[in-house]
């Protein structure tokens, strides 16, 4: 059976860090974001899942550490939800471009 | 080991502490006597005693440099505790909640100072960030506090997930997570670029150029007495780690980033000097000048010698209690401005001719803490073969000297009437034991740095 290389697979995780990347950057809903930060953590998440597997499988070591990122995303994003809920309720909008108090 | 289950610990009774004790002024003495308590567990190990014992397959390291620092904010968060408590209660209702955060991030600097390995590294700073994320926003019905933490969080999980690319990076170049790398003679890509990708997340904790453009907007918009604790004691444990992760995991490939932590903070310094010269609040200004500082500290980076890490010890200390000081009457007062702070020296001498000891401290005049700890940044760094960058650093110094003589002119020779309130006996004693500190560390240093080796 042809397996897959393991250049594919960083591929697709480093696409996948670029979007995540480009849509922190372009978009101003802040739930999307967000959704923009969960990209980027996963496709780490998937870099390491590969390097393990690939490059050095006789320890588990990457894998170990996705589970380590899950949880903390996981905390993130509660704290997140939260900082963004206050938003709403004060602005009564979720966009940052809202969010202008702080001016330099 | 001892510090970091004591404020773990201190942590969760803080966090119950809101239900069984229904007043402020206990919860308040249970944080001191739990701080207190950390404290001493901590000298405790120093001096060899470890209460417990385990087994952290060497990912944990004790050793004297994170020891030393650990203590060394226990007692900065000490004397901010000290100073500070009250207005902490200031921000909301849940106070014994914020406590329990400063513990949770206490426990998350121990973590970050002591790590071999680069999970532990991940952990400690995601555990001394996640608390402040909330810390900023805990003035939830202030809008600037609620914008600073959106900002604070949108960035500080960007740089999260550049070093977590990072990390992998460098797992799939030399697959370990252990610090201590081994390279032949030539270093692969994946790990260069892993190894720059932390060097911007990390400078991005620390606020260093060009990743500093949240720190001023971060520091406005948090309640005062959260910036105080967030630009002193949790810089310096980024700096802290910044200085492990560098010397221990990427030592033996200094040549690549030598220059370009350089660079960073050649213009750390300058961007941050430059910019406080033309603030008009004195809160924007210490932000600034938190950046610039951060430059200083940088330099111990570049420089990586036993003098760089005695000096970043040391100024740790000097800047944390100079800048907790001055943020604590800074809390008091009315205005916020430079002209708020006129003629002060009229009102309060006593606070004013303290508060001149910290500022001088952080523009580094001799005999204050300050003074050395610039100094043993300078030495290290000529003697890591950099003349330049030494002589562009006290340049920047001499220009620091305007600012923050700015704000003693207008305490002394402007008049005016400012407004500062809530200021007891007690409150003015400790400020004048800080001050002491200050000095007693500018002309003895090595009260403190000789604990690095015996």
């Amino acid at each position: 059976m042809e397996t897959v290389p393991l250049t594919h697979i960083l591929f697709v995780s480093t696409a996948l860090f670029c979007i995540g990347m480009y849509g922190l950057f372009t978009r101003r809903n802040l739930i999307t974001m967000l959704m923009a930060i969960e990209l980027i953590l996963n496709s780490v998440n998937i870099n390491f899942v590969a390097f393990n597997k690939y490059l050095y499988p006789y320890k588990l070591d990457g894998i170990f550490f996705v589970i380590f990122i899950i949880t903390i995303a996981a905390a993130e994003a509660a704290v997140a939800i939260a900082i963004i809920i206050n938003q709403y309720r004060t602005h009564q909008s979720i966009d940052v471009e809202d969010a202008t108090e702080l001016k330099f | 080991m001892n510090a970091l289950i004591f404020s773990a610990v201190s942590g969760v009774i803080m966090m119950f502490s809101s239900f069984l004790l229904n007043n402020k002024n206990s919860v308040r003495v249970l944080a001191h006597v739990l701080l207190l308590a950390t404290i001493i567990a901590n000298i405790f190990e120093l001096r060899g005693i470890s209460f417990f014992h385990i087994d952290t397959r060497g990912m944990l390291e004790f050793d004297r440099f994170a020891l030393l620092f650990t203590l060394v904010a226990n007692v900065c968060t000490f004397a901010f505790f000290l100073l500070s408590s009250r207005d902490l209660e200031k921000i909301g209702n849940h106070y014994s909640d914020y406590f329990s955060l400063l513990f949770f991030i206490l426990a998350g600097i121990v973590v970050s100072s002591s790590f071999k390995s680069l999970l532990m590294l991940f952990l400690g700073i995601e555990i001394l960030s996640i608390p402040l994320y909330i810390l900023t926003g805990s003035d939830k019905r202030n809008l600037k506090s609620n914008e600073a933490s959106l900002k604070y969080f949108l960035m500080g999980s960007f740089s999260t997930g550049l070093m977590l690319m990072g990390i992998a990076l460098i797992y799939g170049a030399t697959g370990t997570f252990q610090t201590g790398i081994t390279v032949a003679e030539k270093v692969p890509v994946l790990l260069i670029t892993g190894m720059m990708l932390l060097l911007f997340s990390m400078s991005f904790k620390v606020s260093a150029a060009p990743f500093h453009f949240w720190t001023p907007d971060v520091y406005d918009g948090a309640p005062t007495v959260v910036t105080s604790f967030m630009a002193t004691v949790v810089k310096a444990a980024g700096f802290i780690a910044f200085m492990r992760l560098f010397a221990e995991e990427f030592g033996s490939i200094r040549p690549e980033w030598k220059l370009l932590v350089g660079i960073v903070a050649a213009v750390t310094l300058f961007i941050g000097n430059i910019t406080a010269v033309f603030q008009q609040s004195v809160k924007r200004m210490l932000a600034y000048s938190s950046i610039s500082q951060a430059g200083f500290m940088m330099l111990a980076i570049y420089s990586l010698s036993n003098d760089a890490k005695e000096g970043l010890i040391l100024y740790a200390a000097a800047y944390s209690l100079a800048t907790i000081g001055i943020f604590a009457v800074l809390v008091r007062m009315k205005d916020y401005t430079f002209e708020g702070f006129n003629g002060f020296a009229k009102q309060q001498p006593f606070l004013a001719g303290i508060l001149v000891v910290f500022l001088l401290s952080l523009a580094g005049i001799p005999l204050t803490a300050g003074f050395l700890s610039k100094f043993y940044m300078l030495k290290a760094t000529i003697d890591g073969g950099s003349l330049a960058l030494a002589i562009f650093a006290v340049l920047m110094a001499a220009v620091s000297v305007y600012y923050y003589f700015r704000l003693i002119q207008s305490m002394y020779f402007k008049t005016g009437n400012a407004t500062i309130s809530g200021t007891t006996t007690g409150f003015k004693y400790t400020l004048a034991a800080l001050a002491g500190i200050t000095i007693l560390l500018g002309i003895f240093p090595n009260l403190l740095t000789n604990w690095l080796y015996f």
